[in-house]
């Protein structure tokens, strides 16, 4: 099936979880990205068990902050 | 060397006094160039944590933003923030908190009458200040 990662058109197996895609995309300090499918956010707890469906668009977010 | 235009660079200093003194911050975008990077658009983003020693950019706001660089064919470069009470020099926390070593991270500080802007390049637990160019513009 095709999806959207990151603006980019990419064909990837059915079924695929966003915690596998995470480990695809070779995604950095994962415990910190916020990840968006159409828009909605998810929770990390959801990554194991949300299962991505053609035409999805899929962001990661990386957690930006900070103190002084 | 990273550029910035002087009118963003006042855009940056107005928001940050108005928000003052909580931490101000937001995104940098634009485009790489023979190594430079020149930062074509400057993002005001609310501080979800409305704090005046922490800030976290708002996700959703973020979002937006992302999309809104894709759209003009901009580069992330990076993001922004105010101290408006400490030296222009990445904390312990900033630098804990700099996942992505690729990206510059601009400090403002407003401790003194005039406001000093710098930008650093992170990785692990060493900063270290980049050129930075304000030009007419």
């Amino acid at each position: 099936m095709k999806i959207k990662v990151a603006g980019v058109k990419k064909e990837v197996q059915d079924g695929l979880t966003v915690s596998q895609l995470i480990i695809d995309e070779n995604v950095e300090t994962p415990e910190y990205v916020t990840v968006t499918v159409n828009d909605e956010f998810l929770e990390n707890d959801q990554f194991d068990s949300t299962v991505l469906n053609e035409g999805d668009n899929i962001e990661f977010l990386y957690f930006m902050g900070g103190g002084q | 060397m990273i550029k910035l235009r002087q009118s963003d660079y006042e855009k940056i200093v107005a928001h940050a006094k108005s928000e003052a003194p909580i931490e101000a911050c937001g995104l940098i975008a634009g485009e790489i160039s023979g190594g430079d990077k020149i930062i074509k658009k400057v993002y005001i983003l609310t501080n979800v944590d409305h704090a005046e020693e922490h800030f976290t950019l708002d996700p959703k706001e973020q979002l937006k933003a992302v999309k809104d660089m894709r759209a003009e064919g901009l580069v992330p470069l990076g993001n922004w923030h105010s101290h408006p009470v400490s030296p222009s020099r990445p904390s312990d926390e900033d630098k804990r908190l700099a996942f992505d070593s690729s990206a510059s991270y601009m400090i403002l500080s407003l401790m003194d009458k005039e406001p000093v802007l710098n930008s650093f390049h992170i990785e692990g637990d060493k900063a270290e200040k980049e050129e930075l160019v304000i030009e007419q513009g």
